[in-house]
């Protein structure tokens, strides 16, 4: 039997697919936003305020953080299982990043409804 | 059996080949940018939130040390961004073989600093 431990992957192909679909997400948002500034002629606190005024792009920007999150969880997650072998320490590096990531995904949303 | 060929771990000695310099640096980068993140939403917390945190966050970000920093982390999401270009390329068999994974690397090291120092011009 494999031996599998609590801290370890999910021996999965989940987290592959989550990781290049959260990619393509971060790629089109990253590059909508960079030919919206490229595209203007002057650029000021009015022009940033607008375009963050629909809920539509206030949905898309939080759909880019929560992406930004979940990558974030699954490559930290990598990097921790790499370097860190007590399973105590890991699993303690592993319950401050998720807490870290939630806490970060509520003041998503309040940036950018709760003003 | 004599083996001749060079058996060590010598960190000055023996090098990483050119995608695997890109890998590591994937991993960095990506490491460095989920530890600025905190900074990130702050940034864009103070950048909405009114015309005078708006007017504070870019005296702030126009401080030299600022602008070093600026510049570190564009270089670091750019190259990630290209690197992992790259991998969603290499997942869909659009780079063959060696010499395309060795060249696709190097686009990626180049088209990144490239860009860096692009936003370095326009930062300063």
């Amino acid at each position: 039997m494999v031996n599998r431990i609590v801290t370890g992957a999910h021996y999965g192909l989940r987290d592959w697919l989550i990781q290049r679909v959260t990619a393509v997400l971060m790629a089109l948002y990253l590059l909508v936003i960079a030919g919206f500034l490229l595209w203007q002629r002057s650029f000021g606190y009015d022009t940033w305020i607008d375009l963050f005024s629909s809920n539509v792009m206030r949905a898309f920007s939080l759909l880019f953080l929560l992406s930004v999150f979940y990558h974030a969880w699954v490559g930290v997650r990598d990097i921790v299982m790499d370097y860190v072998k007590p399973a105590g320490i890991r699993l303690l590096i592993h319950v401050l990043v998720i807490l870290a990531l939630l806490l970060y995904t509520i003041w998503s949303v309040q940036i950018l409804w709760g003003l | 059996m004599n083996k001749t060929r060079p058996k060590h771990l010598d960190l000055i000695k023996i090098q990483l080949p050119l995608p695997g310099t890109v890998s590591i640096l994937h991993r960095a980068s990506g490491a460095l940018l989920f530890l600025a993140l905190p900074l990130f939403l702050a940034a864009f917390d103070q950048s909405l939130r009114s015309i005078e945190t708006y007017t504070s966050l870019t005296e702030y970000l126009a401080h030299p040390v600022a602008k070093l920093f600026v510049l570190g982390m564009a270089w670091a999401l750019l190259h990630h961004f290209c690197a992992g270009l790259r991998y969603l390329a290499l997942d869909l068999h659009l780079l063959h073989g060696l010499a395309g994974a060795r060249a696709s690397g190097k686009w990626v090291l180049a088209v990144s600093l490239l860009l860096t120092i692009v936003v370095g011009v326009k930062l300063w």
